[in-house]
């Protein structure tokens, strides 16, 4: 945030001399430019989001035609709905394990990455590789690397003698939540380790010259350069991946479809059913609220960490 | 760059960094691979008890079925249509809203780009409700257009934001000379910015043609018929009725995810300079 502030204060600064003379008249080539993705963007982002709060106080229903305001009545059922609960809770179970160990894991690999000078170009273009994916294509190739009889990860396993028998990974209702997270985990770290590698590059090499020559090893180093400098890029990093991680849809649409016994239901999906298959347009909509409500609070709790982290970093 | 600790090297260092890039790749390439394998085997070379990583025997039967019993080329048809059409619209709104926030004379740009930004964060779910509504009283259901609108909402901010921060390092003098020459912003933008830019749009075109042919919810929601729907629903939807055909779903994941690997194989550079640019400028 202080980094736009900064960077408007520096536009102000200068204004050129012209720009006072035709302060009153209207500058329309910006305007007109920008016109097209105000149109885009109000068009199939704003209005929709606007019109979802306004379908959430109707209880409309696509298969009766029913179309009533009835005011608050979706959120009250909303409030007492365990199916909403529970998929509230396996979404936020989900974005924080996978937030975390992405997080942690690409950490490890950038600090990796920054030392390790030969191939790495072949590293990074391999490290591509799942984010590139299509996310559909990600969610059948783990449904047949999890596959419970023939899997290639309970042959392995089965091999190591780490088990027994074979795992039904994303049939059992144990265990399935937790394979999405793996899947969710191998698509996005890789690029997690690339931002968190620019981050560590920017970091001048002279705080570590100085470190090392004050005596400190490469463990100290870490934590007393590396990652405080890293602290506000790895909060940012980390916010990115909880809102993308919040909204989850394709993995569990594809692998598991919510199930085995509901185990695996998130908000993306139980509202995606609720519009397209119940077709209760109404209820849905006010789902997509609280999701976005929850979305939103997440976002503002990183915000202030964000917030304070730079101002540490400040003083 | 960073010096320092890397340059105490020792070999038992080196080795540790070379496990540890090794794993790195295997980590990421390790079950593409598998998947690239599975497509050139026998369905019963794949359920026997020891699966091997080389196909024995090598067959292409999978990629046939997949064709010819089930359309898949219909699938890519939409895909390259919406995905093409997605990427040069974006790329054409962006650059004439990148270059306005960049360059041109703006109250509050900074807000205007932290908005366009904001609207890509919000969960898409809570769009995607009143849009089919919307687009079912146009008449737009199962139609390439509706996705290519929609798409191309989805892929501008990030187009915008990628193409403003190139934008900015541009020296100014170039478009002040051609304003002094008696250009007007749109004649700058297309004959001097532009060419300049071309490296730079490649890649923004190509991040924006992987999220368009990735995108996924959207086009299970608003498609319905194998005349317009792409890919990932066509994989989605691939399925027996009494096995999971997982030869033919692995072939048709490496005939959608191949040419996107080698594309960012060959630009791995560029992207990562253009996703990441957001993230180090301090």
């Amino acid at each position: 945030m202080s980094r736009v502030a900064a960077a408007g204060g520096a536009i102000t600064r200068a204004p050129p001399a012209f720009a006072i003379i035709r302060t009153r008249r209207i500058d329309w080539p910006p305007l007109l430019l920008l016109l097209p993705t105000a149109i885009s963007l109000g068009s199939v982002c704003v209005y929709p989001i606007l019109g979802g709060l306004w379908l959430s106080l109707h209880n409309t229903m696509l298969a009766t035609r029913e179309n009533r305001f009835v005011g608050w009545l979706n959120y009250r059922t909303l409030a007492a709905d365990p199916d909403f609960w529970s998929a509230w809770r396996h979404t936020l179970e989900f974005t924080a394990v996978s937030t975390l160990a992405e997080t942690v894991i690409g950490l490890g690999m950038a600090l990796l990455l920054v030392e390790w000078f030969h191939g790495r170009g072949l590293v990074r273009a391999a490290m591509l590789i799942p984010w590139a994916m299509p996310t559909v294509v990600t969610s059948k190739m783990f449904g047949w690397l999890f596959d419970g009889q023939n899997g290639l990860v309970n042959w392995m396993l089965r091999s190591l003698h780490l088990i027994g028998g074979n795992i039904d990974w994303y049939g059992s209702p144990n265990t399935a939540l937790g394979t999405i997270v793996i899947a969710d985990v191998w698509k996005t770290t890789p690029f997690m380790a690339l931002l968190l590698l620019a981050g560590l590059q920017t970091i001048p090499g002279s705080l570590l010259e100085a470190a090392r020559i004050d005596g400190a090893g490469a463990w100290q180093a870490f934590w007393r350069v590396r990652l405080p400098m890293l602290t506000p890029i790895l909060l940012i990093a980390a916010m990115f991946r909880a809102l993308d991680a919040f909204r989850i849809f394709d993995l569990v649409y594809v692998l598991t479809g919510g199930g085995p016994a509901d185990s695996t239901e998130v908000l993306s999906t139980l509202t995606y059913k609720t519009l397209f298959s119940a077709l209760e347009f109404g209820y849905g909509s006010a789902l997509a609220t609280a999701m976005f409500a929850t979305e939103a609070a997440i976002a503002l709790c990183f915000g202030i960490l964000i917030a304070q982290s730079l101002r540490r970093q400040e003083r | 760059m960073v010096a320092g600790l890397g340059l105490r090297r020792s070999g038992r260092r080196n080795a540790f960094f070379f496990a540890g890039a090794a794993a790195i790749v295997l980590w990421s390439a390790g079950p593409f691979l598998w998947q690239l394998s599975t497509s050139f085997q026998l369905d019963r070379a794949l359920v026997s008890p020891t699966p091997s990583l080389i196909p024995h025997p090598f067959i292409l039967q999978h990629y046939l079925n997949i064709f010819s019993v089930k359309h898949f080329q219909f699938y890519v048809l939409n895909s390259c249509i919406v995905a093409a059409a997605t990427t040069l619209l974006c790329l054409g709104l962006g650059a004439a809203a990148a270059y306005a926030l960049a360059r041109l004379k703006l109250r509050r740009r900074f807000g205007l780009l932290g908005l366009i930004l904001s609207v890509s964060m919000f969960p898409q779910i809570a769009i995607v409700g009143p849009l089919y509504l919307l687009a079912s009283s146009l008449g737009l259901l199962d139609t390439y257009l509706v996705l290519v609108i929609i798409y191309l909402a989805l892929g501008l901010p990030l187009v915008i934001w990628v193409l403003f921060g190139y934008f900015q390092t541009i020296p100014e003098e170039l478009d002040e000379a051609a304003r002094i020459d008696g250009a007007g912003p749109l004649r700058i933008l297309l004959l001097v910015i532009v060419p300049l830019s071309v490296p730079c749009l490649v890649t923004t075109g190509l991040i924006a043609f992987i999220a368009a042919w990735n995108e996924f919810m959207f086009a299970l929601a608003m498609t319905s018929t194998i005349a317009h729907q792409t890919v990932p629903v066509g994989i989605a939807n691939f399925t027996n009725l009494y096995y999971v055909p997982w030869g033919d779903i692995a072939a048709a994941s490496v005939v959608v995810t191949l040419p996107l690997v080698l594309l960012v194989l060959f630009f791995q550079r560029r992207i990562i300079e253009g996703l990441t640019q957001g993230a180090v400028k301090e």
